[in-house]
């Protein structure tokens, strides 16, 4: 099989490298060859983020080329706009209505476009959810990358995966079941 | 059994099934991991060294006393151990030894992007050049392997995209090497005139039998397709080729890099119309190709700088790359990293970037981005250890000028032990006089929480004895030393004043732990209230001068819930800063 390209980008601190992670472990799981990379060092420190994952019979480069992006998954909104360039042209862009403050926004040197969504739509097939909320509800913000990562398993068709047995495989018990119902949840979240 | 693994946990995964029993490394991204994974195999004696040169030494030590051992560090990291290598070289070995060193194309994590390939060419050391983690992980037991055959230490090469990603790899058992006899040997291990020639001569012999192994062995191979194009790539950028070219190239793919297989390109510059030699960085295959009178295309249609990616590969090869969509670009802002909310280097750097005529010398930690708004504090920076050496360059200098200017050096703790105290050193023993500030942060930060000699702990989480900064500094000479809270802004700044106005080196020690942290059982005795307490800004006696902004914490918001007033998000961790820089009262605990 030709292979697929998922790209995940958010804010450091986010938990895109964990939701790569499970993703991973998944496809792992259920036989297909899985590359993934992933940045870290300074670039952790409140800056821009991104786990990149293939998957197929025969993966080569751990990296995704420009343009070739089946789906771009952004944690926080603007990070989807900066990563737009690797959708390929009828790609899909899942996005998390999150916004977080760069320091030059802090600061006050720059503004955070009021629109950033509506730019998007102009670009490409966007769906729009509020994951971060949707964890809130659910007890606790930091399953926000897990819900994400149920829109993704939806929207990329990897759903007859046993999710439940990978989440219990990788995750801290006490958090298990918390992240079986945030990975539904998001599944949920895309339509057939 | 399969396991998905980084290249770093291949390499070390690698190591403990080629029966490493010793191995020392300093942290630097991208190489951190592999100790901290190789750690978690019992059977291994892993240690974090002060610097890259103790910790190829002390390898060195292991191998010649009979024990398989393993250096790790990032590409800058052998230019620190560079001297203990070239001359481990004439030693050769007793029981096999492999240094790893990190590049970094790209520069993600760096000052500087050096291709370490050079130092096989200049230290006449065999080099390995894995691809994936697999590769990582196979070759590295071949390494040791090869490095006991030939009388030699191996270098092993990878690059952040090998470190940093994931494959699948299958993984195997210990190998159950023994233990190699240890015996004194003066010509072997002594390296004094009368002995070198002889060493040197072994050294060359062997990198030349160790061309044959380059021919033969498994990890340089031809995979025939089209001929009308041949590919000749190393490391990652061979998978990026075959990602671009597909069936519609012939490979040579080149895994043990030095000594080149030189018969082998020649087989396969008969198979091929046109090569391309593809490596990240320097043209180092393609000018040694070049010099045996093959022509190839290389660099001067191929990127050098940066990472190889296969878009770059496509766009020099077709002229053209893949169609992308282009981002409205007024939407987007840049998110350059920041100081952590909490972080103890805040309060320090708020009050230093307001010192007036006063040059700062940095250092590579977290607090080089001092240099960054809204601080803009430092002058310069260059390489570990080099603020203190650099701050007396530049002391000398002005007092050799009559010029009337402040200097301070800044330095992290474990940047200090790393090789700050020969240049504080060099400070005393010079009679310079300015400013030294060592941020003590209780561990080593930027590389993502390492124990380091002052922490109290070791690689494996065990106990350690704590080296004490200001002892460390009384015993080289320094006689003003003052130990501070920079949190708290009245005595950062006393502190700061004092230190630039003593005569002699003075050395100011901020002691507060890293935001980011675990804390041990002697963190939480010695810090009894840190990190307890949010703050919260009371909006009614907000009048939104924005004042707060100068401490540069990503916790601070303006206008985003209310116009006009400052918020403080969940990311707070209530080290107080910004309130005691509001003139109104408004932040404030709880």
């Amino acid at each position: 099989m030709e292979t697929k390209n998922i790209l995940l980008v958010g804010v450091g601190g986010q938990g895109t490298i964990t939701a790569a992670k499970l993703l991973t472990c998944g496809l792992m799981a259920s036989g297909y060859d899985v590359k993934m990379s992933e940045i870290h060092g300074m670039s952790q420190r409140g800056g821009s983020v991104s786990s990149q994952v293939r998957y197929g019979s025969n993966v080569q480069s751990p990296v995704i080329e420009a343009g070739t992006a089946d789906i771009i998954v952004a944690f926080e909104k603007m990070e989807a706009m900066r990563y737009i360039n690797y959708l390929k042209q009828d790609g899909k862009v899942i996005v998390n209505d999150k916004e977080i403050w760069p320091m030059p926004v802090i600061i006050g040197k720059e503004k955070y476009h009021p629109d950033i969504i509506g730019e998007l739509k102009k670009l490409a097939d966007v769906t729009v959810m509020n994951a971060s909320k949707l964890a809130v509800d659910l007890g606790n913000e930091k399953v926000t990358n897990v819900i994400l990562l149920g829109a993704i398993i939806k929207a990329m068709g990897l759903d007859h995966i046993d999710w439940d047995k990978i989440i219990q495989d990788n995750v801290k018990e006490k958090f298990v079941k918390l992240n079986q119902i945030a990975i539904r949840k998001g599944m949920d979240l895309i339509q057939p | 059994m399969k396991k998905l693994f980084t290249g770093n946990e291949a390499a070390a995964r690698g190591a403990w099934e080629a029966g490493v029993k010793f191995a020392a490394a300093y942290p630097g991204t991208p190489s951190t991991e592999i100790l901290e994974n190789l750690a978690l195999y019992k059977e291994v004696q892993t240690e974090w060294a002060p610097n890259e040169k103790v910790a190829v030494e002390s390898v060195a030590g292991a191998s010649i006393a009979g024990v398989r051992s393993l250096a790790c560090m990032k590409h800058v990291g052998l230019n620190v151990a560079a001297d203990p290598m070239f001359t481990f070289a004439y030693l050769g070995v007793n029981a096999g030894s492999v240094i790893l060193t990190a590049d970094e194309p790209g520069m993600f994590s760096s000052q500087n992007e050096q291709d370490n390939r050079h130092y096989a060419r200049a230290a006449k050391l065999p080099m390995f050049e894995p691809s994936d983690s697999q590769e990582t992980k196979d070759m590295m037991v071949a390494a040791f392997d090869l490095s006991e055959k030939y009388d030699v230490p191996v270098l092993f090469r990878m690059t952040t995209r090998v470190d940093h990603s994931k494959s699948i790899v299958t993984c195997e058992a210990r190998k159950n090497i023994q233990d190699k006899p240890y015996k004194k040997d003066i010509p072997k291990y002594c390296p004094m005139p009368a002995f070198t020639g002889k060493m040197q001569e072994k050294l060359y012999q062997n990198l030349e039998k160790t061309k044959d192994f380059s021919n033969h062995c498994k990890w340089n191979y031809i995979e025939d397709n089209h001929k009308s194009l041949g590919v000749i790539a190393s490391g990652v950028a061979f998978r990026y080729a075959k990602e671009v070219f597909g069936d519609n190239a012939s490979y040579l793919k080149v895994g043990f890099s030095h000594p080149l297989p030189m018969d082998l390109i020649k087989e396969f510059s008969q198979k091929v119309d046109t090569i391309y030699v593809l490596e990240e960085n320097d043209p180092i295959m393609e000018t040694e190709i070049r010099a045996s009178g093959i022509a190839c295309v290389g660099k001067d249609k191929f990127p050098q700088r940066g990472e190889l990616l296969p878009e770059r590969i496509r766009m020099a090869a077709f002229g053209k790359s893949k169609e992308t969509i282009k981002p409205n670009l007024e939407t987007i802002v840049g998110r350059p990293p920041a100081l952590c909310a909490g972080c103890p280097h805040r309060g320090f750097f708020y009050e230093l970037s307001k010192l007036k005529d006063t040059m700062i010398f940095s250092d590579i930690g977290c607090y080089t981005l001092g240099a960054l708004a809204p601080y803009n504090a430092t002058d310069a920076c260059i390489c570990m250890g080099a603020s203190i050496s650099g701050g007396h360059g530049v002391a000398q200098a002005f007092k050799i000028k009559h010029e009337k200017k402040h200097v301070v050096s800044v330095i992290g703790d474990s940047t200090f032990f790393h090789s700050g105290i020969t240049s504080l050193l060099d400070a005393t023993y010079n009679k310079s006089s300015y400013l030294t500030v060592i941020l003590d942060n209780r561990i080593t930060g930027m590389t993502g929480h390492q124990q380091n000699p002052g922490s109290g702990y070791d690689l494996k989480g065990n106990k350690a004895p704590i080296s004490d900064i200001e002892q460390i500094c009384r015993a080289i000479n320094v006689k003003n030393i003052r130990t501070v809270n920079p949190n708290h802004l009245d005595e950062m700044k006393d502190a700061l004043e004092w230190g630039i106005h003593c005569q002699g080196p003075s050395v100011i020690i901020t002691r507060w732990p890293c935001a980011l942290k675990r804390l041990s059982s002697e963190d939480k005795e010695e810090f009894p209230d840190v990190f307890t307490q949010k703050y919260h800004v009371e909006t009614e006696k907000c009048v939104g001068c924005k004042k707060c902004i100068d401490t540069g914490c990503p916790a601070l918001e303006f206008s985003r819930v209310q116009d006009g007033k400052m918020n403080i998000i969940d990311s707070c961790v209530g080290c107080g800063v910004c309130s005691q820089v509001c003139p109104v009262n408004a932040i404030v605990k709880g």
